[in-house]
């Protein structure tokens, strides 16, 4: 980096010095309590696990929270600590509209993953032939129960 | 601030002769880089949720990750990886308070800060390199043809399965080997990561020592270090989803 100054930037944005420090004081904070409530979310699907007949729906809701509460953390993470939210609109957009794919991405694959399942659960042939060929592990299981 | 405001609307950005996006070059670069490494990432979670989707049975995280160091086999679940996660944060906002100082010209804060962010980077390191040991050198009893074999957990080998109806060995439910993934997903993405953690700690480190040089001082102004900052939060973002995919849910 041979220039002295930084000729690309036309506007600076440098508020005051507390301004600032006390906006990264309240990320902190919000970051930290949402953690704690994931954590307590974690022990509560922990506990629910213990009981004989743990209700599916409830331990599903409580994980989707979860999963939610972990976006919100990465907002404020990409928004306030990396600055994002500081940049203009454009450069927002071009890192932003890209992550979109991510919807089909998760959606599409996870998706695959239930239909393999499916197969493995129903069709005796095909069932033999995906655990052969994706899992070389040490065969102790019987069949139905082991993976 | 509000004409400041004003007058970035009526910049006409595409005109020539300016950054249309009000960033330095290097700076805009470390933010696509970040972005198709968050797409890196990305597919190894998603490929390790079409297979955990594909299986019948899948450890409880909360089982296999419930130890903490000097507690012996006290059942600790999330407590350890609870406390990866605060250090990982705690480290993030020290390397926001560099960056900030780095803004107001600040080198003794600059350095400050790098030196906290650094120790926090490397307390992660170590924290993960003891769970990894643990994990490959903690021995479980499994039922394997028929025989009750002491396993780890490695890459190849799994011993997380469903415990086996009313057997027990030394006190211990016997289980069944489980799936041979999880290992693989587990020590690849973690070790994916935390690669990331420790090529993070060294450019931190290098970028302490240009600080303490003055380097940036001469260049009149701490933009490396807010480039530095964004790779060091990226990896706390990323640690966010790991957290999620292979301890909370």
């Amino acid at each position: 980096m041979e220039h002295q100054s930084t000729p690309e930037v036309t506007f600076h944005h440098e508020p005051g010095g507390k301004e600032v420090v006390q906006r990264i004081i309240r990320t902190t904070v919000i970051l930290s309590v949402i953690t704690l409530i994931e954590l307590a979310l974690g022990f509560g699907i922990y506990f629910l696990h213990k009981n004989p007949d743990p209700s599916a729906a409830l331990i599903l809701f409580m994980k989707g929270v979860i999963v939610i509460l972990s976006l919100l953390k990465a907002f404020y993470i990409v928004g306030v600590f990396m600055h994002l939210g500081d940049e203009i609109r454009n450069l927002i957009m071009t890192i932003v509209v890209p992550l979109l794919l991510f919807v089909w991405f998760i959606a599409a694959f996870l998706w695959d993953g239930d239909s393999w399942k499916m197969l493995r659960n129903t069709d005796g042939h095909s069932k033999a032939a995906t655990e052969q060929t994706s899992h070389p592990a040490p065969s102790t299981q019987g069949h139905g129960q082991g993976h | 601030m509000a004409t400041a405001q004003a007058a970035q609307m009526e910049t006409k950005w595409w005109s020539g002769g300016k950054s249309p996006f009000n960033v330095e070059y290097g700076k805009l670069m470390m933010w696509y880089f970040l972005m198709s490494d968050a797409f890196t990432f990305g597919a190894f979670l998603i490929s390790y949720g079409t297979i955990r989707f594909s299986q019948n049975y899948w450890p409880d995280p909360n089982q296999v990750f419930n130890a903490f160091p000097f507690a012996g086999h006290a059942n600790l679940p999330l407590a350890f990886v609870s406390l990866m996660t605060f250090i990982l944060i705690v480290s993030s906002v020290t390397m926001v308070l560099a960056v900030h100082a780095g803004h107001h010209n600040d080198r003794k804060g600059v350095i400050k800060w790098m030196i906290w962010t650094i120790l926090g980077g490397i307390a992660f390191l170590a924290c993960q390199a003891w769970e990894w040991t643990h994990l490959i050198t903690g021995d479980h009893a499994v039922l394997i043809n028929g025989k009750v074999e002491h396993i780890g957990t490695t890459v190849s080998r799994n011993p997380w399965g469903a415990a086996v109806p009313g057997m027990a060995h030394d006190g211990h439910a016997l289980t069944t080997t489980g799936p041979v993934a999880f290992g693989g997903y587990f020590f690849g993405i973690t070790g994916f990561h935390g690669f990331h953690v420790f090529s993070g700690v060294i450019i931190n480190i290098i970028m302490l020592i240009m600080t303490m040089n003055g380097v940036f001082d001469r260049r009149g102004h701490y933009l490396m270090i807010e480039k530095a900052g964004l790779y060091w939060h990226f990896v706390d973002l990323v640690w966010v989803f790991v957290f999620l995919c292979f301890y909370l849910i």
